[in-house]
């Protein structure tokens, strides 16, 4: 009975403790309420694909930075300025650098980003491909190898 | 032994990636406004009922704008420096999202290096300046052209190995 209510209480303190840091993710960045709910959608969707210069691992969307807060702010007035998403990306692009986004453009300094994980793929696939043939096992022996196969069993015979 | 060659070459091609990864700063942003014209603005300044625009400042050059506010710690830090160069090249602040009056006891307290600091609260030229953190140092030309940009603390080092050198080449440019 004890241990019933000691597993309750810690079932309670664990949902508590899970319920605060989801409050604390909420309470991170400001609420900002759109009249039209297409920019809300459209301003939501930047600020996550927009990356926090100051924690540089945070989105606009999650970052508590006042830079971040300065950045939203932004987006925001131009969204409402009528500016297209483009617009925006590039108003900030042009500050700092395609560093900003979750998601650089493929150009020749990021070749290596985007097309990395493809060629680790395909080489990982050939070295799997490689090993599986070779261990295959089905080739027959040379004549050499017979030749040895049958002094090994006529030895065990003679014996 | 041929067959671990192979594994060796790449474990060697993998150990000086991550050495090379090792030594790259992650926290470094290329600007791209190197090579282009400081920004348009117009603001006050911290000290005084002057306001100053980025015209204005861009004939000025070349010379150092430095971004710091009172709240940054290590703006303190590299602060004696800045006094020590500023009779000998001109420094322009930027004074990043800060008080006036708490900017103005800083500087009361600590000595003024610049021959203005632009008053920046909201920090939009900070954020047309792509700042995102003090404090930054850039390096203008003649021309009002950001040659060069340092973000953090200045230090013996840093100014003797980045910014003084490209100092001299700029003077020397705009001299002849």
């Amino acid at each position: 009975m004890d241990r019933c209510a000691a597993l309750r209480r810690a079932c309670l303190l664990l949902a508590g403790l899970l319920l605060c840091s989801a409050c604390a993710t909420l309470a991170a960045i400001e609420p900002r309420e759109f009249a039209e709910s297409a920019d809300q959608a459209r301003y939501e969707a930047l600020i996550e694909e927009l990356r926090c210069l100051v924690c540089q691992n945070e989105s606009l969307a999650e970052s508590n930075a006042d830079l971040a807060a300065d950045l939203r702010a932004e987006v925001a007035g131009q969204i409402l300025a009528g500016r297209s998403d483009a617009q925006i990306v590039d108003y900030l692009t042009a500050r700092y650098g395609d560093f900003v986004l979750y998601r650089p453009p493929f150009k020749p300094v990021t070749w290596a980003l985007w097309l990395g994980p493809l060629a680790l793929l395909l080489m990982g696939s050939f070295v799997v491909w490689r090993t599986a043939r070779t261990a295959g096992g089905s080739e027959a022996l040379t004549e050499a190898e017979q030749q040895r196969l049958r002094t090994l069993l006529d030895e065990e015979d003679s014996r | 032994m041929t067959r671990f060659l192979l594994p060796l070459v790449v474990l060697a091609g993998l150990v000086a990636l991550l050495a090379v990864g090792l030594r790259l700063d992650p926290a470094h942003v290329p600007s791209p406004l190197i090579g282009q014209p400081l920004p348009d603005f117009e603001t006050g300044l911290v000290q005084g009922e002057g306001r100053l625009d980025a015209q204005t400042l861009r004939a000025r050059g070349p010379l150092l704008l430095n971004v710091w506010a009172s709240w940054c710690a290590a703006c303190r830090d590299e602060h004696p420096l800045l006094m020590e160069l500023a009779p000998h090249l001109p420094i322009y602040g930027l004074n990043w999202k800060d008080e006036q009056a708490a900017a103005r006891s800083w500087l009361g307290r600590f000595g003024d290096p610049y021959r203005a600091s632009l008053h920046d609260p909201g920090g939009r030229i900070g954020i047309d300046l792509g700042v995102y953190g003090v404090p930054e140092t850039f390096l203008v030309d003649a021309q009002g052209v950001i040659r060069y940009k340092h973000v953090g603390p200045l230090t013996g080092a840093v100014l003797e190995r980045e910014i003084l050198p490209r100092w001299r080449a700029l003077t020397q440019a705009s001299a002849s």
